[in-house]
């Protein structure tokens, strides 16, 4: 390790879950994210990558072993504190865009920070300027039933990014677009990050992939490879 | 990165925040204001539906302030008769004595009470209690049919307050001979409704002719059953009419009290405990109170649609929050907590709940307009019906709302993300 601190952002450790009927989808995984850090996490369907990311995500809870994200143990954490954590320090990107279809790019937007506390008036601004800044501007009221599905996931990273998280948290982003407005979507999400967020990405395409600096390979409830370029 | 870029906003974070113990950072809000939105706009997602489950709640609440609003209506109209009518008429009647004998008032009371301060009139009724009133002296005098027959003063329907209906009364000149006027109720019983040619009843055996018939007494309904003859020829052909049953008295306005208190010793002096004196406006202004409580029947009713309307909303509300696992998923994503899911939903059931009352209300009132534009009525609904009705649909909509919301609280963020 070299003389700067470099912090971890995402930490698990031993972590395993359980799901009723017995199904493993996480066997005893441990690793540590960088704060910074951009990586990509590949493997087949059913490999534990979404429960994984969930997990990272505090949207659940493991059934043993430790987390902690942004340098919070999540393990112990309240249901409050950790809703306090995902409104202002963690993004989510979903391949399915999870857009409110009756409301405007801006309002899309600007709703992803609803629960931070931020006045209605500060959260439209960002809303803006980080619809701007992902190539929307000329898009602010258009309804996404009016947009491209590359367009769509642009909003949704908008969405993710406009309160500044320290953590972006992307599942299959390109999973619904066609090769190019995907291509376009990841090279956003690489720039966007890399102005001080941590990037975990779960993708099963390889072109995707080979564009991450490390990459975690994942099998049956394991990481089975931690490839650094 | 260029200057310009990080100018627009996306400043660099290098580090995580230090973590510091007890919280007091990264605190997840929902203030009431932006829940109020949340839900607004929740409902406006979903009109139809939202006004399709509304519904049930305005027809309910719209039941109950018609009743509401129809008896106040109804109620608000006698008042008005009442008042037109004269709150300031007194009667006078014997009693019981201090010592349990009947009361007679003195032939004396009448003229006494007509010069004291403050009456602008009296008039006293005789009853006579041996003679009847028949159509025919072929009727079985039995068969009265409950109809009085009083000597009355000329001065009387001005007093008690009400018109004819057809003829005249009593004058100068008719009460020297057997003339009869009807009350309205008695009429009817005889079966005389109109004037037109030559009308007599047979009365105390001589031939009486009717020449008036009598509106109904509203503040004295039991003059209605009677039948008046002047008092000249009541002594004549009775020789009975020397005490008064009743005196009627019309007080100035504004000393009906004061004239009260004196009308009993004013009647008879030596023996004032067995007068009784009443107001006869206070009897019916009380009535009035009574028929302006509501029909139990149609306020059960009413309950009963309400209920109704609370489980169609219930239903409503667990529906579409299995429809809307995705929002909900999404919302924990961005940070809400399972306290902001719950009174999301609380707050959307509740809010669709008072539209409804609020709606119910418009209806209610345009019910209770119709009704009392049809029998020609004041038009009231109480003004806390303005207030009760929204709260009411809020109440029942915040407790139907109770189990979706719980509902929507626990559901797993991550399967609820998955599911759409």
């Amino acid at each position: 390790m070299s003389a700067v601190a470099i912090r971890t952002a995402l930490r698990l450790a031993g972590v395993s879950k359980e799901y009723p009927g017995g199904v493993h989808a996480l066997r005893n995984v441990s690793v540590e994210i960088d704060e910074g850090e951009q990586v990509a996490v590949v493997g087949p369907s059913g490999s534990g990558k979404t429960t994984m990311l969930t997990i990272l995500g505090t949207l659940e809870r493991p059934s043993s072993g430790s987390v902690e994200v942004a340098g919070r143990d999540v393990v112990k954490a309240s249901d409050a504190d950790l809703a306090g954590l995902r409104a202002h320090q963690i993004g989510f990107v979903f391949q399915g865009f999870h857009l409110q279809d009756g409301m405007t790019a801006v309002d899309n937007v600007a709703t992803g920070m609803l629960y931070t506390g931020k006045p209605k008036a500060e959260r439209r601004e960002l809303a803006r300027e980080a619809l701007e800044r992902v190539g929307l501007g000329h898009r602010l009221t258009h309804k996404p039933t009016q947009m491209s599905g590359g367009e769509r996931q642009r909003v949704a990273i908008a969405r993710a990014l406009a309160k500044r998280p320290v953590i972006i948290l992307a599942d299959e982003p390109t999973g619904n677009l066609d090769s190019k407005s995907g291509e376009e979507v990841i090279e956003l999400l690489h720039e966007l990050a890399s102005e001080g967020a941590t990037l975990a990405l779960i993708t099963h395409d390889e072109n995707v992939a080979s564009t991450f600096g490390r990459r975690l390979l994942m099998r049956d409830g394991e990481i089975v490879g931690d490839v650094r370029r | 990165m260029s200057v310009a870029e990080s100018a627009r906003g996306f400043r660099r974070r290098a580090r995580v925040p230090e973590q510091r113990p007890g919280g007091g950072r990264d605190v997840a809000r929902l203030p009431p204001h932006e829940l109020l939105s949340v839900a607004v706009q929740g409902l406006r997602q979903r009109r139809l539906r939202a006004a399709l489950s509304a519904l049930g709640i305005a027809i309910g609440i719209g039941a109950m302030v018609a009743v509401v609003g129809v008896s106040a209506s109804s109620q608000a109209n006698l008042l008005a008769t009442i008042d037109a009518l004269g709150t300031n008429l007194l009667t006078v009647t014997p009693g019981t004595t201090f010592f349990g004998n009947a009361e007679v008032l003195p032939d004396t009371s009448v003229p006494m009470i007509d010069h004291m301060a403050n009456v602008d009139g009296a008039v006293a009724v005789y009853q006579l209690s041996s003679a009847t009133v028949l159509r025919s002296p072929f009727v079985p005098s039995e068969e009265t049919g409950g109809i009085g027959v009083d000597a009355a003063g000329t001065n009387m329907l001005g007093i008690v307050g009400t018109k004819l209906a057809a003829g005249h009364f009593l004058d100068a000149a008719s009460e020297n001979f057997p003339e009869v006027v009807l009350g309205a109720q008695a009429a009817s019983t005889l079966d005389i409704t109109s004037l037109t040619g030559h009308i007599q009843v047979w009365l105390g055996g001589t031939w009486f002719d009717v020449i008036g018939i009598m509106k109904p007494v509203i503040l004295d309904p039991t003059l209605d059953s009677t039948v008046f003859i002047g008092l000249p020829v009541a002594e004549r052909l009775f020789q009975q009419a020397d005490s008064p049953s009743e005196i009627y008295v019309r007080a100035n306005v504004n000393d009906v009290d004061q004239v009260s208190n004196l009308l009993a010793p004013t009647a008879d002096p030596q023996n004032a405990d067995g007068v009784d004196v009443s107001r006869p406006s206070d009897v019916l202004e009380a009535r009035a109170a009574a028929k302006g409580q509501f029909t139990t029947l149609l306020l059960g009713l009413g309950a009963v649609a309400l209920l109704v309307g609370a489980i169609g909303i219930a239903n409503i509300m667990v529906i579409s929050v299995l429809e809307r696992r995705g929002e909900i998923g999404l919302r924990r994503a961005l940070g809400a907590t399972r306290r902001h899911i719950s009174t999301q939903f609380l707050a959307e059931s509740a809010l669709l709940a008072a539209l409804g009352g609020v709606a119910g209300l418009a209806f209610g009132a345009l019910a209770t307009w119709v009704y009392s534009q049809a029998k020609n009525q004041p038009f009231v609904v109480p003004t806390w019906a303005l207030i009760a009705a929204p709260a009411a649909g809020f109440v029942i909509g915040a407790l139907a709302g109770l189990y979706p919301a719980a509902k929507a609280a626990r559901l797993s963020p991550t399967e609820a993300l998955r599911a759409s």
